[in-house]
């Protein structure tokens, strides 16, 4: 198996290395509740923090011990904290950061070897982004003709579940069992996965006990997730794709563009303002309040050309699978006619 | 089925299994597998286990199934309840049906039973007899029919293997007993996909779902370069080989896509779906928990034997799939249509009674069209 080296460990520490690494240096709880690792504790805090607010933490690879034992607080403190929303925004954050750093993993591979700079740091990269892609979601990727490729199964298990048309398996080059795509499409893949892999590593530590320094960034904590916006409330009036979508939203996962269309539009026909819905989207993980405004703005006719947009129909959710259909969406054929029109006998 | 012809069909069956045990086998892995069994006028009988060929061919013989099926899926335990089997993995699976294919010859070999009277019409507009509207579709057996059905069989293998890299071995076969090929595929890296993954493979082996990116035009900014070309392996390449035909011709015809535009060309990757994607029926193939046909045994929608084709091109369905006995039996006949069966014509007939040997008896009284005459219903 490859050893990770301490600037890898940095980028994923995440990985069941981070213990080992623990370990040899010598470091436990007791200790980290020692004053002088204080510095170490608000890193943390930053770092929880930055991911609330749907950004990703850039942290500086130079120092890699802080690094790491930033991301191990921050795990202690989210775990004492035990928000799980926050969480959420955490192992997510953290995904998108690492991607980073597979991405370019996978670029350099894909680069003539002979002409990298620092070359050993480059094939630490490549190697960290191939194991972590294999050990951790069994992917194999290979080179051909510089071009990646991983096998049709594998990336039929992931992309078979993405809503957009240029992910269908006929939209992708395919020969001899192998799809062939991007260092981005292949990182795209297991977003998922990877977030729900760092979720997990909070959920499985066990705190024993919760160190005093430790104990005001926690409280923070706790205050923080308060401020988190609770405005639009689930009402049972909503159709079950409408509900999906909030549900969604509100987990701070990533709804396709269509989705979004379908909510905007739903809650627009359903007489909310911009200024109502706006909240609704600030978990996105690619949130950005003046775009939504722009993009809610446009839906709505108030700019651009003036079109009003409308919620699209069943058949369309169907299609684009955003249908969750109940008993009780008999009889219509658009989100907005749920709870109005009931199947009549004839 | 009226039960005189129940009987002489079950008769019939029962004597092909008891002297062909060594046509019909348990599948690989059996005892994961679920099994299921019809019986004319009855309903499904499934969620079983059947241990190996002996306990097999025991069911065949005291339940006289008109239908036997084995499941694609591997299971923990077969023959509980669906929500408790523990789904394992499942065999791809491929039907290829001929009316599907909506072929021209179609109109010339159906005929229309009506739900009514049962008269057998040639036309579907109204019942000569009862005036009804409500009809059963009949289709007897069509050599184009066959034909191109085994072009789609050809098409399915060759994206079976160049692009989805099966081993042709792990590649069966089937005819289907009716009138089209079942393609069953085990052992292969795709036995774990789930059912909306195996829709989206599906889709990828129709041609579903394309969108002109994938060949190279976009909305804006569209040059030559990107453009597929004929030797281009998958989709782009047969996509090329369809539109540029030859190179020479290439140049000449890019100029006419890039002058169309984005609209133009997605309805010409649309019209091109039927040509040069494979026409699988996609229900099928998506299905994981699906009780599929069992080689060896007999459909009962004509009498035939759901066997392997060995050799496609030679293969002819309604010779080498048609096992049952030659003794001439005497039914009585009302078929519009003509239809051939161990290469001698039959038909048409109209109410008449007719001595035909067992096996043309049997694929007429399930197709619906003949009846077993009433002083031989003993």
């Amino acid at each position: 198996m490859l050893q990770l080296g301490i600037k890898e460990l940095a980028k994923y520490p995440f990985l069941a290395e981070t213990g080992d690494y623990l370990r040899d240096k010598g470091f436990n709880l007791e200790q980290l509740s020692d004053p002088d690792w204080k510095p170490v504790v608000e890193k943390a805090y930053g770092r929880i923090v930055v991911a609330t607010t749907g950004q990703i933490y850039g942290g500086n690879l130079e120092n890699p011990d802080l690094e790491i034992l930033s991301f191990v607080i921050a795990i202690i403190l989210l775990k004492s904290a035990g928000i799980s929303t926050l969480n959420r925004r955490f192992s997510l954050a953290e995904a998108r950061r690492a991607e980073r750093y597979l991405e370019q993993g996978l670029n350099a591979l894909q680069k003539d070897r002979s002409i990298l700079e620092n070359l050993k740091l480059k094939e630490e990269s490549i190697q960290s982004s191939l194991k972590i892609i294999q050990d951790l979601f069994s992917i194999l990727v290979t080179m051909e003709d510089d071009r990646l490729k991983i096998r049709i199964a594998d990336y039929l298990t992931r992309a078979a579940h993405f809503n957009e048309r240029e992910w269908k398996l006929v939209n992708r080059r395919v020969e001899n069992g192998h799809v062939y795509l991007s260092s981005h499409e292949i990182v795209r893949l297991v977003r998922k996965e990877l977030d729900v892999y760092i979720n997990s590593k909070i959920q499985s530590v066990s705190v024993s006990f919760i160190p005093e320094t430790f104990r005001e960034r926690v409280e923070d904590l706790v205050l923080l997730a308060k401020k988190f916006p609770t405005t639009v409330i689930v009402s049972s009036d909503y159709p079950p794709c409408i509900k999906h979508a909030i549900e969604v939203m509100d987990r701070g996962e990533n709804l396709p563009h269509s989705g979004r269309f379908m909510l905007a539009t739903y809650l627009l026909a359903k007489g909310q303002t911009i200024e109502q819905i706006i909240p609704l989207f600030k978990n996105a993980p690619d949130y950005n309040e003046r775009i939504t405004k722009y993009q809610l703005e446009h839906i709505a006719g108030s700019s651009g050309k003036a079109t009003k947009y409308s919620c699209p129909s069943c058949e369309k959710l169907k299609s684009e699978n955003l249908c969750f259909a109940i008993p009780e969406c008999d009889g219509i054929i658009n989100p907005v006619q749920f709870g109005t029109r009931r199947k009549t006998n004839a | 089925m009226l039960e005189k012809n129940v009987n002489f069909v079950e008769t019939a069956l029962k004597e092909y299994y008891f002297n062909n045990f060594e046509l019909i086998h348990v599948p690989s892995r059996t005892s994961e597998r679920e099994f299921g069994y019809q019986k004319f006028n009855s309903g499904m009988v499934r969620h079983l286990t059947i241990k190996n060929d002996k306990d097999l061919h025991f069911l065949l013989m005291t339940q006289v199934p008109s239908d036997v099926y084995c499941s694609n899926g591997y299971y923990s335990f077969p023959n509980l309840p669906m929500s408790e089997k523990d789904w394992k993995e499942a065999d791809l699976i491929f039907d290829i049906d001929a009316k599907d294919l909506k072929l021209a010859c179609r109109k010339n070999h159906t005929c229309f039973k009506c739900n009514s009277c049962q008269n057998v019409n040639e036309q579907s507009s109204k019942c000569v007899k009862c005036n009804s509207d409500k009809f059963d579709v009949i289709s007897v057996t069509c050599q184009n029919c066959i034909n191109e059905a085994k072009k789609e069989v050809k098409k399915l293998v060759q994206v079976l293997t160049e692009d989805l890299a099966i081993n042709e071995e792990k590649i069966l076969v089937y005819f289907s007993g009716n009138e089209g090929f079942h393609i069953h595929v085990t052992s292969s890296e795709y036995q774990t996909l789930d059912s909306r993954e195996r829709a989206d493979l599906a889709d990828y082996i129709m041609f579903n779902g394309v969108i002109p990116e994938t060949m190279g035009i976009s909305r804006q900014n569209n040059s030559k370069t990107s453009l597929p070309d004929i030797g281009e392996r998958g989709w782009r390449g047969r996509v090329a080989r369809e539109i540029f035909g030859s190179k020479s011709k290439r140049p000449k015809i890019i100029q006419e896509i890039l002058l169309g535009g984005y609209p133009n060309f997605q309805s010409r990757l649309e019209e091109m779906r039927p040509t040069i994607g494979v026409r699988i029926d996609p229900k099928v193939t998506m299905d994981i928990h699906r009780i599929f046909r069992l080689g060896g045994s007999i459909n009962s929608k004509s009498g035939l034997s759901k066997i392997p084709c060995n050799n496609l091109e030679s293969f002819d369905p309604f010779s080498d799939a048609c096992l049952l006995g030659d003794e001439k039996v005497e039914i009585l006949a009302n078929c519009p249509t003509s239809f051939i069966l161990k290469n001698k014509k039959y038909g048409p007939y109209v109410s008449e009674t007719i001595s035909v040997p067992k096996h043309v008896a049997v694929y007429m009284i399930c197709k619906g069209v003949a009846d077993v005459p009433q002083d031989n219903e003993n």
